[in-house]
């Protein structure tokens, strides 16, 4: 009986891992409606892309989004390489 | 964990973890095989085909930082670049994970291929972790493979489903249709397998159930609590330690890329052993 509670109050500690983790990635996704929150990634960089065009000639693959969600908050991490010369675009 | 990058072109091998049947371990050994070729040096990726229950980015712990899709790049809103995850632990391990909002349809084979194309340019491995079933999700999967692991338990409807994969992988996918094309080369993973349930007369043994997929078999797994635990934090099983359960797939990995490796079957016995020796469950 000892056993028994010792091996049930020591809680495996990949278990309490899991837990977390589905509470922090699950909150996101109920927080979409059902849509993930990250539907509007796309649009956002595109949005911001053009934004960018209209000063600096960049092709879409200078673009590097990242992102890293906590339980507090997340974090987006837009990354745009700017080409060396021509910075400035001549209308 | 850095691996020497190699100077040859990439392999560009395409390799299918499907099943038939659900919950066998194909999210689990597509996790564990693809870590495992990446740890050998191989430029690998794995890519999520389970198109609305997404699975394989918590089984390889990158679920918050998944940003693109596999379906945002066939669908052209991302490119491919900014779609593949990064391994934080083995530097030539990839993750493509699948779309949670979006249904199957959006897997065209169109799509697929593209995508498959541009990866093929840059890696050795290209790991295809299937849905259960046979419907389009796993028929997408499978359909231009160059190899295909098919995970099965020794369990009466997990081997029947196997047979019926096998015969959907020598009929509806690109090497069968394609004239004078190899056909597509098929193992069978045997997961889940417990050597004491077989010594009682409980369950098939391996020989039983390659007697009647009639199937080079790749590897055995056996049962082990070492997948739950790996699972829990987000880990592929290869990477987490010592365990009958992660030496199993290193195996299977080594037969994979060609090297032989005798047959062995690692269970609770071997799991003891792997207990005192480095203090960790099995
Ligand atoms: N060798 C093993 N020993 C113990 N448990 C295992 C083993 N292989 C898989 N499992 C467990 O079986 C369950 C299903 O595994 P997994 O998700 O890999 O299956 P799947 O075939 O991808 O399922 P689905 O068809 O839903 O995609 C998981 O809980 C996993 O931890
Ligand atoms: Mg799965």
């Amino acid at each position: 009986m000892s056993l028994f509670n010792f091996a049930r109050k020591k809680q495996p500690k990949s278990a309490q891992t899991a837990k977390n983790r589905l509470q922090i990635l699950l909150a996101h996704e109920r927080s979409g409606g059902g849509a993930s929150e990250t539907d509007y990634l796309p649009m956002l960089q595109r949005d911001i892309v053009a934004a960018i065009r209209k000063h600096v000639s960049i092709g879409d693959k200078d673009v590097e989004v990242r992102m890293e969600r906590g339980d507090e908050m997340s974090s987006l991490e837009i990354n745009i390489e700017l080409p060396l010369t021509g910075a400035h675009k001549d209308k | 964990m850095t691996t020497e990058p190699k100077n040859t072109p990439p392999l560009g091998r395409v390799i299918v973890i499907t099943s038939g049947k659900g919950g066998v371990g194909k999210t689990t050994s597509s996790a564990a095989i693809s870590a495992g070729l990446a740890k050998q040096g191989f430029k690998t990726v794995v890519i999520d085909f389970d198109v609305g229950l997404r699975n394989l980015d918590m089984t390889m712990g990158c679920e918050r930082r998944v940003v693109f899709d596999f379906i945002n790049v066939i669908q052209g809103d991302a490119k491919l670049k900014q779609a593949l995850i990064k391994d934080k632990r083995v530097d030539t391990l990839s993750i493509l994970p699948t779309s949670q909002t979006r249904d199957k349809d959006a897997l065209t084979k169109d799509g697929v291929e593209k995508v498959l194309a541009e990866l093929k340019t840059e890696f050795d491995y290209i790991i295809c972790d299937s849905p259960a079933g046979i419907e389009h999700g796993a028929q997408m999967a499978m359909y231009f493979a160059d190899e295909a692991v098919v995970v099965t338990n020794p369990e009466v409807s997990s081997v029947r489903d196997s047979d019926r994969v096998l015969g959907l992988l020598s009929s509806q996918t690109k090497r069968a249709e394609t004239e004078g094309a190899e056909p597509i080369k098929a193992q069978v993973l045997i997961t889940r397998y417990d050597s004491t349930r077989v010594e009682n007369g409980e369950m098939m043994t391996v020989e039983d159930v390659l007697e009647i997929l009639a199937v080079p078999l790749l590897g055995v797994v056996p049962e082990s609590k070492a997948v739950l635990r790996a699972s829990n934090v987000g880990t592929p099983v290869v990477l987490d330690g010592p365990s009958a359960a992660a030496q199993a797939y290193e195996d299977a990995v080594s037969r994979l890329i060609g090297t032989s490796v005798e047959m062995r079957i690692l269970g609770e016995r071997r799991a003891g052993l792997f207990k005192r020796l480095f203090g960790r469950a099995s």
